[in-house]
């Protein structure tokens, strides 16, 4: 019966809907300021975010290549002449470390808050959530512009943190570092943006549970909504309720470097594992965050270019529940060698492996989907495919990882950094482009060029694999991540790493080559290009859709007599 | 904007509420930051960014109350504002989680710190008296939970029912009456329980915060330095910053009473006051439980 939750004929949109020429009223746009800076409609506010997180994407990428350039060789290369260009400290081999630290920790806050989750949840979430589910907007449109807006002075916070000496903590911010470690405003900087970004999330995730909950349109019953609605659902109430932890941990970093608290002390009687396990609280369902809606976009992707129900949609839609709420227990497992008891050390690798149970219904379930089905290679199926391949070494990696006794050899090392690269640059980041080669001719209304795009998927593929897939060769020869220089017997690989990296780099031209062409020069891509497979109810309105869908709400027929 | 809308939501026309609002927390944040490091004018620039969430506040909401009485809020509508404020309560109850988490680190493990009173700071013993690690730490004398906490408790209880009594008048219309006596003075009619009941409140908030005030004020241990008073003072603090935010709220609520914007079938920002006034009240007995009696049991009393 829930299988028809994605069939075409489910879904009956009653009115003129889904033809643009019919909607004079429903079209009309505002003035450029009116519609760019003040807007309450939800896909203009998801087209910022995408531009956002497009932009934010390149600064962040755009570092990882400086880095990727200084690990080229063993020794240090650049990292002296970039280091004169950093305010603050004597140049010396101390600044040109510390400018590493500032690298790595700008390029992890850059993709984890400005790249994945704008792009994930405001960008796509915002875009397809409210059409999905029936609604002619989110539930609270002036709300929702706020949340983009407060990323952008959160974004200069953290981009301008450099010229006053650049905060060198890494993303997870850990003290005694980010508290004693580096007393100059940069660290404030980070710890204000992360709570401008914070804020921007929190009210993100009230908007998408309350739009969810209350605006499905009639007949949408919740186990009736598409898998993307659902995985950004159970992504909202992890932002809820984990985001505040954080903002708590970084104000005690916060009073702690200005105000004299001694929270992560221990000269006062605190505890800087304490901070790691705030933190942890919220870093790890922050990573079922970053890929939770990647799960939604691919089990669209592949049901639509299989021309084929999802397999197994309530266990599809349950075991992101079960992933979220697990998600939730298995926090210390990023903090094996901090001391943790070894009963400790036990129930944290029992809970995290039992998160391989849902997440292989996931993988299990998109392979029985295509199983037998009407398969087209079109661009963003090869995405998600490419997706479920590099998500499950990722995730084959992170059961390694998941035991206590392993990751006391591989803690910190590049074994690690290749692990969750595998499941956020090549699961998240392949998600990304599976959605935005999928919706890009329903957003712009015009098709993206297949060859280009097909081009950008094989050499991205390559690319990235060379950059990544040594990573785990190099962490098992005990490379350290965070360190800019290595032992010489470890060159081959982290110039082939390299090379994977320019691979990739160069691929991103064919990307943005294809969307500046497609946008001005792109077939118009009618209402529904992905045709019959494609059966949630964005495909049944005009490419772009009406300005305010959905003004005589549709209605969800109740899917019996379809089996 | 819309043409012809069959559907109970409300759809808005843009709004320059949202990114000025956005970019004045980010004029407060870059003040606050400016301050901590003591630049010029830092102090300045974080009162103006504190000024302009003020103002967007005034103007975004405003304009929420101007569309709940041109009939906006439709049922449907109401509903996303309960869902909006119970999620959000729910966001602050984790932000109350990280604080307690801190204090049950330190309390359930504590540290073998010896307090000492005359230069008000502690150090780590390093003989075997470090294998017998107190919390409180050794030598540092708490608050008495049963003095100004319990009356403080039974303050905000007791403000508890009184909102619950202005509610339960609201819902049954028990308003108006003639002016007389004290309340007279002040506007509220002998049957006008509304207003009688969230005064109350709002003076009991007061009361409550000024108890709180003065218990910090004299209180027998420093903000710095020692993890007891970092956890006591933070998670205390941010509590009564939230007294003080609910306080607001009731008396913006007031406020609106004595307006007339409440009808007995539609006053959902006199609720929210109220949810989060619950709130606030329950986050102060896990406060009182935790930290002032369990937190502070077995440990010397400060005499005063």
């Amino acid at each position: 019966m829930t299988d028809t939750a994605l069939h075409p004929s489910a879904f009956e949109a009653h009115g003129d809907h889904g033809h643009g020429h019919a909607h004079h009223d429903a079209d009309h746009k505002p003035a450029f300021f009116a519609r760019w800076f003040m807007s309450t409609n939800h896909k203009d506010i998801g087209t910022l975010y995408l531009l956002f997180a497009i932009c934010a994407g390149i600064i962040g990428g755009g570092i990882s290549g400086l880095m990727r350039a200084e690990l080229s060789q063993p020794g240090i290369q650049y990292l002296n002449y970039w280091a004169a260009w950093l305010p603050g400290g004597e140049q010396g081999l101390d600044h040109s470390l510390h400018l590493w630290n500032v690298l790595i920790t700008a390029h992890g806050l850059i993709m984890v808050f400005f790249m994945v989750m704008p792009a994930m949840i405001g960008g796509f979430g915002n875009w397809f959530v409210p059409i999905m589910i029936g609604a002619p907007d989110m539930a609270f449109p002036r709300m929702n512009n706020i949340s983009f807006w407060l990323l952008i002075p959160s974004f200069t916070l953290l981009l301008a943190s450099p010229f006053f000496g650049g905060a060198g903590t890494g993303w997870t911010v850990y003290a005694p570092l980010s508290t004693y470690g580096e007393p100059g405003p940069s660290v404030d900087m980070a710890i204000l943006s992360l709570h401008l970004a914070g804020a921007s999330s929190i009210l993100g995730a009230i908007n998408f549970i309350t739009t969810i909950f209350n605006m499905r349109a009639p007949g949408m019953t919740l186990h009736k909504m598409p898998l993307f609605v659902w995985s950004v659902l159970v992504t909202a109430f992890l932002l809820l309720l984990s985001l505040p932890v954080l903002a708590a941990a970084i104000t005690m970093l916060l009073t702690d470097r200005n105000f004299g608290t001694t929270f992560f002390d221990p000269a006062g009687g605190g505890d800087p594992i304490l901070y790691q396990h705030l933190f942890w609280f919220f870093g790890h369902p922050e990573v079922y965050i970053m890929i939770l809606p990647g799960f939604g976009i691919v089990s669209h992707v592949i049901s639509t270019f299989s021309k084929k129900p999802i397999f197994g949609y309530l266990g599809m839609a349950y075991a992101m529940v079960a992933i979220g709420v697990v998600g939730f227990v298995v926090w210390a497992h990023h903090m094996f060698t901090t001391g943790l008891s070894v009963n400790t050390k036990m129930y944290f690798t029992a809970a995290t492996m039992v998160i391989a149970v849902p997440t292989g219904i996931k993988i299990f379930s998109w392979i029985a989907t295509m199983w037998g089905g009407s398969l087209t290679f079109k661009t963003p199926m090869l995405w998600a495919i490419g997706f479920i391949f590099m998500f499950t070494v990722g995730g084959v990696t992170g059961v390694v990882l998941a035991n206590g006794g392993i990751d006391d050899y591989m803690q910190d090392s590049y074994y690690v950094v290749a692990h969750f690269h595998y499941v956020l640059s090549l699961g998240a980041v392949f998600s990304l482009f599976a959605g935005f080669y999928y919706w890009f001719p329903k957003m712009s209304g015009r098709m993206y060029n297949e060859a280009l795009g097909q081009v950008h998927f094989y050499i991205f593929f390559i690319g990235v694999n060379m950059l990544f897939f040594p990573m785990h060769f190099l962490g098992l020869q005990n490379m350290q991540r965070r360190v800019p220089d290595y032992t010489d017997a470890l060159q081959y690989w982290n110039h082939f790493a390299t090379i994977g990296y320019m691979v990739m780099a160069f691929s991103m031209i064919f990307f943005f080559v294809n969307i500046i062409w497609s946008l001005f020069a792109g077939k118009p891509a009618g209402d529904s290009p992905w045709g019959e497979g494609a059966t949630t109810l964005e495909w049944t309105l005009s490419s772009p859709p009406p300005y305010h869908q959905f003004e005589t709400l549709p209605v969800i027929d109740g899917g019996d007599g379809h089996h | 904007m819309a043409g012809a809308k069959n559907h109970a939501y409300h759809i808005l026309p843009p709004d320059i509420a949202p990114i000025m609002g956005a970019f004045a927390g980010g004029v407060m944040a870059v003040g606050g930051i400016m301050w901590m490091h003591s630049a010029a004018y830092g102090g300045a620039v974080f009162f103006l960014g504190v000024a302009l969430v003020i103002a967007t506040m005034f103007l975004w909401w405003g304009k929420v109350l101007t569309e709940a009485h041109a009939g906006d809020h439709t049922p449907v509508v109401q509903l996303h504002l309960r869902y909006g404020m119970v999620l959000f309560i729910a966001s602050e109850v984790m932000f109350f989680v990280g604080w307690f988490w801190a204090f049950f680190d330190f309390s359930l493990f504590p540290r073998p710190l010896i307090y000492d009173a005359v230069s008000r700071t502690v150090s780590l013993a390093t003989d075997a008296a470090a294998a017998n690690a107190v919390w409180p730490p050794k030598g540092l004398e708490v608050i008495d939970a049963f003095r100004f906490p319990l009356l403080n408790t039974l303050i905000l209880l007791l403000s508890g029912t009184t909102l619950t009594w202005s509610h339960h008048a609201l819902i049954h219309n028990q308003r108006g009456g003639a002016l007389k006596g004290l309340w007279g003075l002040i506007g509220v009619g002998e049957h006008d329980s509304v207003k009688k009941g969230l005064w109350l409140t709002i003076v009991l908030g007061l009361i409550f915060s000024s108890i709180q005030a003065y218990e910090y004020s004299e209180a027998p241990f420093p903000f710095k330095g020692i993890n007891y008073t970092s956890a006591f003072f933070m998670a205390t603090g941010f509590h009564g910053f939230h007294v003080i935010i609910g306080t607001i709220f009731l008396i913006v609520n007031l406020v609106r009473v004595y307006r007339g914007d409440f009808t007995p079938r539609q006053h959902f920002g006199f609720e929210a006051a109220a949810w989060y006034w619950h709130f606030v009240d329950v986050v102060w007995l896990f406060l009182f439980a935790a930290i002032y009696v369990w937190g502070g049991w077995g440990a010397p009393v400060h005499a005063g």
